[in-house]
């Protein structure tokens, strides 16, 4: 079976990365550069748009299936190349175009080594996209890895402050986690009774994956040891406390563009492992389940929360602070998965539901907050928030888009995030109420954050010994119509979500009951 | 010697032919360009031959014992050959441009035949069934290659020289020691009788091997071997002899010597010892050798300022990564994966990392051999100096270090995953923490490479010869890596010797 959609929509943004790299030679070749890449994200855009409308809700399942059975068809290890959507993955299919797209766009401004720029950050797309739609672990592997390379030289070559530190930081903390979930893969992959990597049954091939296999199969490794390799991989990615140290170097030094893709979807190829591989996998193996741990995972949640929520508050750099509040946000998406414990279904899938969709909303709202403090930072050459204030006589447009995409932080109702919190606090209520009940504070703590540096930078007066001189204070200017096409693209959804939040919920509540059995 | 007999050494006996022509030709002309290509061509005539008794060109490949049971060219060693032949075509093309330097230019002939040489006796090592065979097939290996390392006559080259030498020495005489002990309980140094006396010998309970005899004799013989695979605690001549041999020689020893040396310890441990219950025991001491050889590889890497040294240090590294695929014998099968996993990943990993290895090493051969500084700091912006070596380069060091698609990733998921099929989690977890450490020290390379502003920054590039050396190099790690099967298809074809295989 080969539908060919998926492959080209995976494959496009690498495949045009790579021919202009080779290709674009020249003096002016750099504009070319730019307008080639950013149609490539657009098409892409147009292409995961597809895939998320093409969907077909009432068959359900996986669908869009592009497989090739002999991959690597040895015994030691069977791969395919298998690839398709579920209502799990379409819509974050979909976030990763919007997001490609924004990033690219947001990219305008880049003067540096243009060419091999913009190939990282289209094999970058490539990478988050094929693993959302991996359904062989090796292959899911794979693209999870692979994705280090481009950040490693995005951030590494374009980051600003300790570049490469942070680089090689980010590398070492993911690729530790990466090698604990190899070990995973291998140790079910090897298990007699299993020896398969599908990562889901799908019966109009004759394929049974792994979630019904392990059910029952005497693993070669404990079961427990299996789940905590996986889950330091995606504690690490997500990221959790105490794995969390790499995040907020990483975003301070990265380059706006990439600091949106790293918050906007690289960190929900672990929200997307934890559901699809954590649950999907360990809800019926031998001598252990995930229900048994949904508990310790909700602590931690909490933790999360709570320390990055008040670990931002004291930030003074808007870019670490908006790293720092991932750390809470992504928090509230553990919390939500740990509605798991809950033995009544309703719950379990609301508190999941609400996982899967504040994993969307997240990517959104930060998306559209780093572009934010980029735009600004442009103008200003400072991100230092007692440097700067009274910013929004100059730019109020850049400063009413800081403000929305801070309300859809804090969770303020009609906007996105608000529907996504609600529906974790409502499943996990029931289950963990001390972990739910603190983590709630959370958001008082996000109310906080947000505004203080909201009425900070933009709205206080301008502080006695400002940052930046009166002169260039003066010559702000707002943003103009190039730099506010990527951030309509991400205000848009939030204002969708937040108002008609059933446009994505339906299709993840497909895949999340398809996940939980 | 028989007509078979001829057959079956007929790769070894052009081998050493074509070293005898090479000198001569040196004689005659002195001219190194000719002496480089007689020899690349000239290796047509053993890989031919190394082709016709794997499929069985020029009629049957009457492969069985030959030599009075001393010799056999079954497929395991064929795999071998395939990959010193390999080795040796890089290694002659990488050196073409290094023997005709004005220094060189005078041993240029020599230079070539003793690496034919000592590749002569590596395809004997890999074929032996018996032990004084083995012995004298590794004295073979090894004084060219103490020659080789001090061919400059600078003071470097000579300590690299004298330290092999003494350390050859040493590593000969505890391998001997062993052989002595085995041959003194069995009776016999034919490793199949061997293994026929060991199943009817009374052991002793509670003793590993079951007798302190045979334990003896096998710690002897993994510890002489324990230097040719350059493994913890046998390693400390590695770095020096990188660093102070030409690069060539340390680019040749890296691969060849230490594929030699895996498959005779494979083929004495799987033939002599591959009774299921001495298979365990010898497991776990490989096991546990594989551990402490990936983890002070790996963690002595990480302070080297020295390219050469740096890559002595990974090579250690990797030979623990082999290891584990060695240390996982099908005796102690629990996974459902086949039995043979982890001497095909041991085949799989040496094939693959010999590709690696040789594009890395040529790669830095042609940039040092330009900028006449073998520092690390030396590599600093060296995308913009020569893209292609820098290209090839980190595709190199990316490939070692394991990152996905890459060959290097691909064996050692083969490795671990044959490890777990072996109920050696532990390992398997030592391994891939290993694989993080040894990222920060390929990744501080790649980040001099891509990142460093240069000092100098005029552009070079290389000699056509060993860029092109390097670059089948990359290529061939390239496609072994996308398509593992066309590697691990013969790799499980390879797999004659090991008791599991031959009767399931």
């Amino acid at each position: 079976m080969f539908d060919g959609l998926l492959t080209i929509t995976v494959f496009l943004p690498a495949a045009v990365g790579l021919l202009v790299a080779i290709f674009a030679r020249g003096e002016n070749s750099d504009h070319q550069i730019r307008w080639i890449s950013i149609g490539a994200t657009v098409v892409t855009f147009v292409l995961t748009v597809m895939v998320f409308v093409g969907y077909d809700q009432d068959l359900a399942g996986v669908q869009m299936i592009d497989y090739l059975e002999r991959w690597i068809p040895i015994d030691a290890l069977r791969s395919s190349y298998l690839i398709g959507v579920d209502g799990l993955s379409a819509p974050l299919v979909l976030l990763t175009g919007i997001l490609g797209m924004a990033a690219a766009l947001g990219s305008w401004r880049i003067k540096k080594r243009v060419r091999e720029y913009f190939m990282w950050l289209l094999l970058l797309q490539t990478s988050v996209l094929g693993v959302f739609v991996s359904l062989d672990l090796m292959l899911f592997f794979i693209f999870f890895e692979f994705e280090l390379i481009p950040m490693f030289m995005l951030i590494a070559i374009w980051g600003s402050g300790r570049p490469r530190y942070s680089a090689m930081k980010f590398v070492l903390f993911t690729l530790t986690g990466g090698a604990f979930m190899l070990v995973g893969i291998l140790a079910i992959y090897v298990t007699p009774g299993v020896n398969t990597l599908a990562m889901v049954s799908i019966p109009e091939l004759g394929i049974v994956g792994i979630p019904e296999l392990i059910a029952g199969a005497d693993l070669v490794v404990p079961a427990s040891l299996i789940f905590t390799f996986f889950f330091i991989a995606f504690a690490v990615k997500l990221p959790l406390w105490p794995v969390h140290s790499w995040l907020p170097d990483a975003h301070t030094d990265a380059p706006t563009a990439v600091s949106v893709m790293l918050a906007g979807v690289l960190l929900k190829m672990a929200g997307y492992g934890l559901l699809r591989i954590s649950l999907g996998f360990f809800q019926e193996t031998k001598g252990f389940t995930i229900h048994d741990v949904a508990g310790y995972m909700a602590v931690v949640a909490a933790i999360s929360v709570i320390y990055g929520g008040i670990i931002t508050i004291r930030q003074t750099d808007m870019k670490r602070l908006i790293a720092y509040s991932s750390v809470s946000h992504m928090g509230f998406v553990m919390l939500g998965v740990a509605a798991v414990g809950s033995s009544a279904a309703e719950t379990s899938t609301a508190g999941l539901n609400g996982a899967a969709l504040q994993m969307f909303t997240h990517g959104t709202i930060t998306g559209l907050a780093f572009l934010m403090v980029g735009l600004s930072y442009d103008r200003t050459h400072t991100r230092h928030i007692p440097h700067l204030g009274g910013l929004w006589k100059k730019m109020p447009l850049i400063a009413i888009f800081f403000l929305v995409a801070g309300f859809g932080s804090l969770g303020l109702p009609m906007l996105s995030g608000f529907v996504a919190e609600i529906m974790i606090f409502l499943g996990t209520f029931s289950v963990w109420p001390w972990a739910t009940g603190v983590s709630a504070f959370g958001v008082v703590l996000a109310a906080g954050y947000t505004l203080w540096m909201v009425q900070r930078v933009f709205f206080g007066a301008r502080p006695a010994s400002p940052g930046i001189s009166d002169e260039v204070y003066d010559n702000l200017t707002d943003a103009n119509w190039v730099d506010m096409i990527p951030v309509i693209a991400l205000a848009a959804p939030i204002f969708i979500v937040g108002i008609w939040p059933s446009v994505v919920t339906d299709m993840f509540d497909i895949g999340i009951q398809a996940v939980v059995r | 010697m028989t007509a078979q007999d001829f057959w079956v050494l007929s790769p070894e006996i052009a081998m050493a032919v074509l070293a005898l022509v090479v000198i001569s030709v040196d004689l005659v002309t002195r001219s190194m360009a000719k002496v480089s290509t007689v020899a690349f061509i000239g290796l047509a005539v053993p890989v031919i031959l190394t082709l016709n008794l794997w499929n069985g060109w020029f009629g049957d490949p009457a492969t069985g014992p030959a030599l009075f049971d001393t010799f056999e060219a079954d497929r395991f060693s064929l795999f071998f050959k395939f990959i010193l032949l390999t080795v040796t075509a890089g290694t002659i093309l990488a050196s073409a441009k290094y023997i005709a330097s004005d220094r060189m230019k005078d041993y240029g002939g020599e230079f070539v035949s003793l690496v034919l040489l000592s590749v002569t006796g590596m395809m004997i090592l890999v074929s032996a069934t018996e032990l004084i065979t083995i012995y004298v097939a590794l004295e073979l290996t090894a004084l060219p290659v103490v020659a080789l390392a001090a061919i400059h006559r600078s003071k470097q080259g000579v300590e690299a020289g004298t330290k092999f030498f003494v350390l050859s020495a040493i590593s000969s005489a505890l391998l001997l020691y062993g052989f002595a002990y085995i041959y003194g309980y069995t009776g016999s140094t034919n490793l199949h009788v061997i293994m026929e006396r060991l199943a009817v010998l009374p052991t002793q309970p509670g003793v590993p091997f079951g007798s302190y005899a045979v334990l003896l004799s096998v710690i002897m013989i993994v510890a002489g071997f324990g230097f040719k695979m350059a493994v913890v605690p046998w390693q400390m001549w590695v770095p020096d002899v990188y660093q102070g041999a030409p690069t060539p020689v340390a680019a040749f020893l890296s691969v060849a010597s230490k594929a030699a040396a895996f498959a005779v310890i494979m083929r004495i441990m799987y033939v002599a010892f591959g009774d299921a219950n001495l298979m365990q025991d010898w497991s776990g001491l490989f096991a546990i050798l594989a551990a402490v050889t990936m983890t002070l590889g790996n963690t002595l890497a990480l302070s080297q300022s020295n390219i050469k040294r740096l890559l002595g240090y990974s090579t250690i590294a990797q030979a623990g990564y082999i290891l584990v695929g060695l240390a996982s014998v099908p005796a102690n099968q629990v996974g459902a994966t086949s039995a043979g996993a982890g001497p095909q990943g041991v085949l799989y990993y040496l094939a693959g990392y010999a590709f690696t290895n040789l594009a890395v090493f040529f790669a830095v051969i042609a940039i040092t051999s330009r900028t006449n500084d073998d520092s690390i700091a030396g590599l600093n912006g060296l995308l913009k100096r020569s893209p292609l070596l820098a290209g090839l380069l980190v595709f190199g060091l990316l490939s070692l270090l394991g990152m996905p698609p890459t060959v290097g990733f691909m064996t050692k998921v083969v490795v671990f995953g044959a490890a777990l099929n072996a109920n050696l989690t532990w390992l398997a977890v030592i391994g891939v923490v290993n694989t993080v450490i040894a990222a920060y020290y390929y990744l501080r390379v790649i980040r001099a490479i891509v990142f460093e502003d240069a000092v100098d920054e005029s552009k070079f590039s290389a000699d056509k010869p060993i860029l092109v050396a390097a670059g089948l190099a990359a290529i061939g790690a390239g496609v072994f890596g996308l398509a593992p099967f066309l590697m691990l298809d013969l790799a499980e074809k390879a797999l004659s010797i090991v008791p599991a295989m031959i009767t399931g």
